[in-house]
């Protein structure tokens, strides 16, 4: 358990509700959903969510805190926005489900081995650290997220994907020295740095 | 004269990156319509979908918020257009959002403000498709058009992005045509009725459930087969690359047999228009499009 999640646990008490509203992303919108489940049936992962949307939204009302954020479920979101254009109450689930995800994270209760979360974050280190993607990094160390052996075995079944992408020059082997990059790095990484100084201030307070 | 726009490529269309062949074939495409893409200086990654696990909110909006003000510095009054997807979306979101909550812009401005730049939400933030439609319309695309791509059927397939929560004006979510009418204006037959145009490839899910993706990939395909179709066009470098390079990793799982050509407009549209195999990036495909390949030649 984080610091942050405790001192939440204690801020908010039984409202989990309120505490949704107060720190995640689009999180106010939640109290807005009627329960029709429109959400769930047009999810392409629908059946792989362990709470699709709707009983999300309805879990967070009853208080099931630990649930919620200690679930898979928000992982599972594609971001195919369907969710977003057939809600009749025009609740923008894709963001909420983005923002409980990242709150989850944020207060160390994401599920350990969930590969999106993992990937999530991976691709996060990547762009952050010189202002555009390192796909051939990215690439490898999504392979390696789950230690070397699996790396290994991973990489030889991707082998054939690689090989296409090198030889048609959509893939470039010398990223692993470097590879592109924004040239004001070191304003770019105070503007990030600033952005999440102020939003940890916010949860905070 | 030069139609001129802001222009913000991304991460995968950089020089060897997964979708060069994308940027390589909008160039020509765009040398055939006389657009000017002004590249915006130094313009960072805009966080994609899948950023959200590591970045909050106000980082998030940070990214997209510093190109939209690089481009105001340095591409004065110009329209910003990106050709990915998830560019398009990120930056577009970025924009609606600081536009109706002005704390949140005020953030994002202190942010910005290590960086030397101030965001004031001067200018349209749009896709290329939307150039393409509105600033030229069918009718005026279609005069380019050299090499008409006849005898061909194509499945326009439009994937998410592109399509919600903003879309294509005057398109609906559920069945959008433009594709369709892109295809036909080349001169080609579009599937009629495609019924996985709009469908989930998995996105970035593609990397981390790659089975659960695989599926939905496998559908798109499948339908596209059965309409008849000889090749695959759309517009979103992710499905692009979801849909082409998979394929013989689900023809292992399942037992199918494809080898389905999958290409951007551009490249439909670069090679109808004359351009040779280079030039529409014909090159990139890792499924070669043989019968673009034989037009071009021509």
């Amino acid at each position: 358990m984080s610091d942050l999640n405790t001192a939440m646990v204690e801020k908010y008490r039984s409202n989990f509700l309120k505490e949704v509203e107060a720190n995640v992303e689009e999180g106010d919108w939640v109290k807005m959903c009627m329960q029709c489940g429109v959400c769930s049936g047009s999810c392409p992962l629908g059946n792989a969510w362990e709470h699709p949307p709707q009983e999300i939204f309805m879990m967070i009302r009853a208080g099931k805190r630990d649930e919620v954020l200690s679930s898979s479920s928000m992982w599972m979101c594609t971001s195919c926005y369907n969710c977003i254009v057939r809600c009749p109450r025009e609740l923008p689930i894709t963001h909420i489900m983005h923002g409980l995800a990242h709150y989850a994270k944020r207060l160390g209760l994401s599920p350990k081995e969930q590969p999106t979360a993992k990937f999530a974050q991976l691709f996060w280190d990547n762009l952050s650290k010189d202002g555009r993607v390192n796909e051939l990094k990215l690439g490898l160390a999504l392979y390696f997220m789950n230690g070397f052996g699996e790396g290994i075995k991973t990489s030889l079944k991707m082998k054939d994907i690689g090989l296409g992408m090198v030889k048609t020059k959509r893939m470039n082997v010398m990223e692993i020295l470097g590879g592109h990059s924004v040239k004001d790095k070191s304003g770019f990484h105070a503007m990030l740095k600033k952005a999440a100084e102020i939003e940890e201030a916010k949860i905070q307070k | 004269m030069a139609k001129e726009y802001s222009f913000y490529p991304g991460c995968s269309s950089q020089d060897k990156a997964s979708s060069s062949n994308y940027l390589r074939s909008v160039e020509a495409m765009c040398e055939e319509l006389d657009i000017t893409l002004n590249h915006i200086p130094d313009w960072n990654c805009c966080g994609a979908s899948i950023g959200y696990a590591g970045g909050g909110e106000l980082p998030r909006l940070a990214l997209s918020a510093r190109n939209l003000a690089l481009s105001e510095e340095h591409n004065k009054g110009q329209d910003v257009v990106a050709t990915c997807a998830a560019c398009w979306l990120a930056t577009k979101e970025t924009q609606e959002r600081l536009e109706h909550d002005s704390d949140l812009m005020a953030e994002t401005n202190v942010a910005l403000k290590e960086a030397g730049l101030e965001f004031k939400n001067e200018n349209k933030v749009r896709h290329m498709v939307e150039v393409l439609i509105e600033d030229f319309g069918y009718e005026e695309l279609g005069k380019h058009v050299k090499k008409p791509l006849e005898g061909m059927k194509i499945a326009g397939y439009v994937g998410c992005q592109t399509n919600r929560p903003f879309g294509i004006d005057g398109e609906s979510f559920e069945n959008p045509k433009y594709l369709d009418k892109f295809i036909e204006t080349m001169g080609a037959e579009p599937v009629e009725k495609y019924d996985k145009k709009v469908q989930c490839c998995g996105g970035a899910l593609a990397f981390s459930e790659p089975e659960k993706s695989q599926a939905m990939i496998k559908d798109i395909i499948e339908s596209a087969y059965d309409g008849g179709a000889e090749m695959i066009v759309t517009p979103c470098p992710v499905c692009q690359m979801n849909v082409e390079v998979y394929q013989d990793q689900i023809n292992a799982q399942y037992g199918t047999k494809f080898k389905m050509p999958v290409v951007y407009y551009s490249t439909l549209m670069a090679v109808a228009y004359g351009r040779n195999a280079k030039d529409a990036a014909l090159d990139g495909q890792v499924i070669r499009a043989k019968r673009l390949e034989e037009i071009a030649a021509k």
